[in-house]
């Protein structure tokens, strides 16, 4: 195609997006202006239909609890991707780096950098622990509570080196987190069945509104993504961690 | 009130966002997304989201930098 040929398709092409991208954006709801219907409606039923003073999840995790359970799934297809993706291949092999000069040690990270990594590790195990147990009631449930949970890890990380890290880590439960907790929201799911009703549906008790425990199925669903977050995050960071530090090529 | 907050939190993203594409070295360009992703995370909190705000938070600023990072430190070994 010619460079003149190219210019008059890319105009006529960016003239039909450009109108239709202005016809769609001067039909949205003007700047500032209030919530549609449906998110009114939301406002008012979710409380005393649900017993959650946090309606986003009420949303998220009930009355469209279908799209998070595909949400989830999508992060566990992607977990386990770059686990295939990020694996030895046959002309690699796992190996700490060579010390090439063995009489000088390297100096462990400063007593500061280690307190901090145990002070902050401590205190995100706790936020994790709060912004999972508080979804119904607070902004924050499973998904944010498990990448804060997860990034403790990589703190310990910091305050130490990568041995104590691969050390410690438990592999194989971080693995049955990941699925427990993409299996979970399914269980879940089939209460509802099991009591005669739809997938999904709250059948559990529902609790007194601004209690910990209140909301019924949404803070069990939480807790189970919460797992499944952690677990997959944990492992996402630890395959990228595995290639940096000790996924080399086989020397010829 | 709240328009003058939103208005400050407007400007922030548009001038970090701007900043991540004017940044040239992509171990910069890591740090300055991070940057980016909290000025997200502040314009979401200003209008009232705070579920939005705290994803953004822990995405933005946790998950996505150190990719980017342990990435460029595995390129950089393989480069020796």
């Amino acid at each position: 195609m010619s460079r003149r040929a190219r210019l008059v398709f890319f105009a006529v092409a960016a003239a039909a997006l450009a109108a239709t991208l202005g016809a769609g954006l001067a039909g949205l709801p003007s700047f500032g202006r209030q919530v549609s219907a449906y998110a009114r409606m939301l406002n008012e039923v979710a409380g005393p239909q649900r017993h959650v003073t946090d309606v986003v999840s009420a949303i998220t995790f009930d009355y469209r609890g279908v799209d998070t359970l595909f949400e989830e799934f999508i992060l566990l297809a992607a977990v386990a991707g770059i686990s295939v993706l990020l694996r030895p291949l046959s002309d690699e092999i796992r190996e700490l780096p060579e010390d090439k000069a063995p009489d000088r040690a390297i100096p462990p990270p400063s007593p500061a950098v280690w307190l901090l990594a145990v002070l902050l590790s401590s205190l995100l195990a706790l936020i994790g622990l709060e912004t999972v147990t508080h979804g119904v009631l607070t902004p924050g449930g499973g998904f944010q509570a498990g990448v804060i949970l997860a990034s403790g890890i990589y703190v310990i990380y910091l305050g130490t080196n990568y041995r104590t890290v691969e050390r410690y880590q438990p592999d194989a439960l971080l693995e049955a987190s990941d699925g427990i907790g993409a299996a979970g929201y399914v269980v879940i799911g089939l209460l509802g069945l099991l009591a005669g009703d739809a997938f999904l549906t709250n059948v559990v008790g529902l609790g007194t509104t601004g209690n910990l425990i209140a909301g019924g199925t949404i803070a069990l669903l939480n807790l189970t993504v919460g797992l499944e977050v952690a677990g997959g995050f944990v492992i996402l960071a630890s395959e990228f961690l595995d290639q940096t530090a000790v996924i080399r090529a086989r020397r010829r | 009130m709240s328009e003058a907050v939103i208005a400050v939190a407007l400007v922030w993203v548009a001038a970090s966002g701007t900043a991540v594409v004017l940044t040239r070295d992509p171990l910069h360009q890591a740090f300055v997304t991070g940057f980016f992703g909290l000025s997200l995370a502040f314009l979401y909190l200003s209008m009232q989201a705070g579920d939005v705000a705290l994803s953004q938070i822990v995405v933005g600023a946790i998950a996505l930098p150190l990719i980017v990072l342990l990435c460029l430190a595995k390129v950089r070994k393989d480069r020796e």
